[in-house]
């Protein structure tokens, strides 16, 4: 069914201070990772609506990651907590509706994680082409 | 606010090379060329160096020629060069806040450096994505808010007292915060400092009786930081005085007892039957449970340890009229107000015993650099006479193991250069030649790392005296039952031989790491820290005193391994960092404020519990309930508008159809 050429779309929505700060030290340390990931900056996981996500879905994004900053670390004290709380209950939603919750993923990347940050990549990347192409790519558009 | 008002948007995109550092990987003429293609760009371009005096100018000068609403600069990462192109922008004659960042080196080009048709193509939806949002910006203004005249510095190591003095010279108010009864931290506990052999007391107790001095220093010992508020200007620090058991003559005259207080003249501690291990001498030495640590403590005033004293009251019949012992003492929280603080929460010794190959704990005669220091310390328990645990003899044969649990990628120890040890050491081996004639000290070694100013000079002048250096790394430490003599099995990998030598003691030159607190301390204040756990600045080339909280420095050892010198120099630096806010009066708040859509709120309150800085409120507004926005409380996460059922909440700068359009740009723009 997959298109021979299709390349997975894969949206990152990533917090300022812990895992863009992670994602540049990635960069700066050279370490590899594959191109299929394109990121949004927001200040904070917790700025995340829900909606953002579903919005994604609906566009026909095959992943989403939100990575923020390790619990306790959260530079703003806990959004990093209820963005995990949203993304637990939207993975369930996620399920109901028949979209496999792999392609949500939520990632803890600290701004000293370089390496993580790009293994990471990899890993998300892995998931989504052995998932395929997002069922609701259809109705995008 | 609510409505986006650029129906005209017109954007001006700028591709940087940054040398080949982007344009090796990435095709940035193509690129150009696509974004001249996306909807809103009127011009695009591409230079050399876009951050450099004629990129910034390119800027400038499009705004004003091509009328333009808002700038996208691809480049490296908005955490490097935000500032200088939103500084740019600003010279153009636009808000400053209609600049938008597309990272294509940090997170592009470095990472895909063998794929340039895939990063070439990931830059197009980047920019695609900035470009979205940028059309959407609105203007900003900065919210300036005072700042505090007053400064905190956590730790009274030498770190910490330097920071305070040069703040408080500077004439600013100082709080130095120390958790121990007494400044003087690690330093003091040293005898001799390389590589010029000063007595550690000597330099350091001028500076402590400086600090005590100084009427813009309040200096707070046996205190913890106990919560943090507030942001930078008006931090709000809350403060555990621990139960200190004693009352300095400015407490004893607040309790009206004349001419009272402790004076240090240790009569209490002369009666108190209580022995415990001094934690000053590394448990060496025999303390009472009302003490100093040591003879130059600054304060000098005694202290109680509850946890060992037995409230018999011999203290307070010996300290008599002074009326200076209260065995009733409660710990107590004070509350200062400070605009800035500088962290220098220095270091622990690693816990050696996990190398259990070399035996430290299990074998008497071999012990740690820091133990050394206190043995061949004239005011030590020995009296300076560095003797064999075991026995009490003067040891002839010493082996000094350096890299001690640095260096160390075996899981055990830690994998970083502790950076004083190989000097340490040299000096060690410098005072048991001088000291006990006759004695050869062997060095075992990886590296000899002498890096500092006079240091390398210092390590020929250490090989000169007689001490012997061996390359390898000590494998295991066993000990003669009888003699308690060790042997030290290495490789000298210079001879390329196995290596079976008899000494008298091992030095284990153990490595460090930061202090058991810092990392409660660290969450306190909001700073992050490395993987080894060390405190992480704000840049490591050029904000190395910075932190990503700003009104936060740091100084010394709790940012990585340092010396002495570096120490300082760091601690001056943190200084006139966090002077300079004080100096300037007021600081500029990003202005992410949360703001209420009126219309949209349905005034049921569920974002005021969101917030974590208590900076939304429900108030009556034309006979019903809508949210307020404290905007001096309001720090920007957003966490209330990623919650707000209605969408009545819209964060500046991050607003959800900015962040919408950014989405629906990288997965609805691209072919279009």
């Amino acid at each position: 069914m997959a298109d021979e050429n299709w390349k997975p779309k894969i949206i990152a929505i990533i917090c300022n201070w812990c895992s863009y700060a992670g994602a540049d030290l990635a960069g700066g340390a050279r370490i590899q990772y594959p191109p299929d990931i394109r990121a949004v900056r927001v200040m904070c996981t917790g700025r995340i609506d829900p909606l953002f996500i579903l919005k994604a879905f609906q566009d026909g994004a095959d992943g989403v990651l939100v990575s923020g900053c390790h619990f306790g670390d959260c530079h703003y004290l806990e959004g990093n907590y209820k963005a995990a709380k949203r993304m637990f209950l939207l993975k369930s939603v996620l399920k109901n509706i028949g979209l496999d919750d792999k392609r949500l993923r939520m990632t803890f990347v600290s701004a000293s994680e370089g390496a993580k940050w790009g293994m990471v990549m990899s890993d998300v990347v892995k998931t989504i082409n052995e998932l395929g192409p997002s069922p609701l790519k259809e109705f995008a558009r | 606010m609510a409505e986006v008002k650029n129906k005209e948007a017109r954007i001006g995109v700028f591709v940087c090379h940054c040398g080949t550092n982007i344009a090796g990987t990435i095709n940035v003429e193509a690129v150009k060329e696509y974004a001249r293609t996306i909807p809103n760009v009127v011009v695009a371009d591409n230079y050399a160096y876009m951050c450099s005096t004629p990129g910034q100018n390119m800027i400038a000068d499009a705004i004003k020629e091509h009328n333009l609403t808002g700038v996208v600069v691809a480049a490296c990462t908005p955490r490097l060069h935000e500032p200088t192109f939103r500084n740019a922008t600003a010279a153009g004659g636009l808000n400053p806040f209609r600049f938008e960042m597309a990272n294509i080196r940090d997170q592009n080009s470095w990472v895909h450096m063998h794929q340039p048709e895939e990063a070439t193509e990931k830059a197009k939806d980047a920019i695609r994505i900035a470009v979205a949002k940028a059309s959407l910006l609105e203007d900003l203004i900065p919210k300036s808010v005072p700042v505090e005249k007053a400064a905190m510095v956590v730790g009274g190591g030498v770190g910490g007292m330097q920071a305070a003095l040069d703040l408080a010279n500077a004439g600013i108010k100082t709080y130095l915060v120390e958790k121990s009864p007494t400044i003087g931290g690690r330093m003091s506990q040293l005898d001799k400092t390389f590589p010029t052999l000063d007595c550690s007391q000597c330099i350091l107790t001028p500076k402590m009786v400086d600090v005590y001095r100084n009427e813009n220093i309040e200096l707070l010992t046996y205190t913890e930081v106990e919560s943090v508020e507030g942001y930078i200007g008006n931090f709000d620090v809350t403060l555990r005085k621990k139960a200190r058991g004693v009352l300095t003559p400015a407490e004893a005259e607040a309790r009206g007892i004349v001419g009272g207080g402790c004076t240090g003249c240790g009569d209490c501690a002369t009666v108190c039957p209580v022995i415990k291990p001094n934690p000053f001498e590394l448990g060496m030495a025999p303390r009472k449970a009302i003490y100093i640590y040591h003879p130059q403590v600054s304060p000098l005033i005694y202290t109680v340890d509850f946890d060992a004293c037995v409230k018999c009251g011999l203290c307070v019949e010996a300290c008599g009229e002074k009326k200076a012992v209260d065995l009733d003492a409660q710990d107590e929280l004070i509350t200062v107000k400070v605009g800035t603080a500088i962290l220098a929460t220095g270091y622990d010794i690693f816990p050696i015993e996990k190398k259990f190959e070399w035996g430290y704990k299990n074998y008497d005669n071999v012990i740690t650099s820091l133990e050394f220091e206190r043995l061949i310390c004239a005011s030590g328990p020995t009296g300076g006479h560095l003797v064999r645990p075991s026995d009490g003899e003067t040891p002839k044969r010493i082996a000094f193991v350096l890299c001690a649990g640095s260096r160390d990628n075996t899981g055990v120890g830690r994998p970083y250069c502790s950076r004083f040890c190989c000097m340490y050491s040299l000096k060690h081996a410098h005072q048991i030649i001088e000291k006990i004639p006759g004695a050869v000290p062997y060095i075992f070694y990886m590296d000899i790392r002498s890096f500092g100013k006079m240091y390398e000079e210092f390590y020929y002048r250490i090989q000169n005296e007689g001490a012997k250096f061996i390359r390898g790394r000590v494998a295991n430490i066993t000990e003669d039952p009888v003699t308690k003599n060790l042997h030290v099995n290495a490789e000298d990998t210079l001879l390329g031989r196995p290596i079976d030598m008899e000494v008298d003691m091992v030095v284990l030159a153990a490595a460090i790491q930061p202090a058991a607190e810092t990392e409660r301390t660290r969450r306190l204040f909001g700073v992050s820290c490395s993987q080894d756990g060390w405190l992480l600045e704000a840049h490591p080339k050029l904000n190395p005193c910075g932190t990503t909280t700003a009104g936060v420095y740091l100084a010394g050892v709790c940012q990585g391994p340092k010396d002495i010198p570096d120490t300082v120099a760091q601690a001056e630096g943190a200084a006139s960092a966090a002077s300079i806010p004080i100096h300037r009066g007021e600081v500029e708040l990003e202005p992410y404020f949360a703001q209420c859509i009126e219309e949209k709120c349905a005034g049921c309150g569920l974002c005021v519990n969101q917030c974590p800085y208590q900076a939304l409120s429900l108030v009556e507004k034309d006979g019903r309930k809508v949210m307020q926005v404290t905007e001096a409380k309001c720090k920007g996460c957003g966490t209330c508008g990623g919650f707000c059922p209605g969408g009545a909440i819209w964060m500046q700068h991050f607003a959800t159809p900015q962040i919408v359009a950014q989405i629906d740009a990288f997965l609805l723009g691209g072919e279009q």
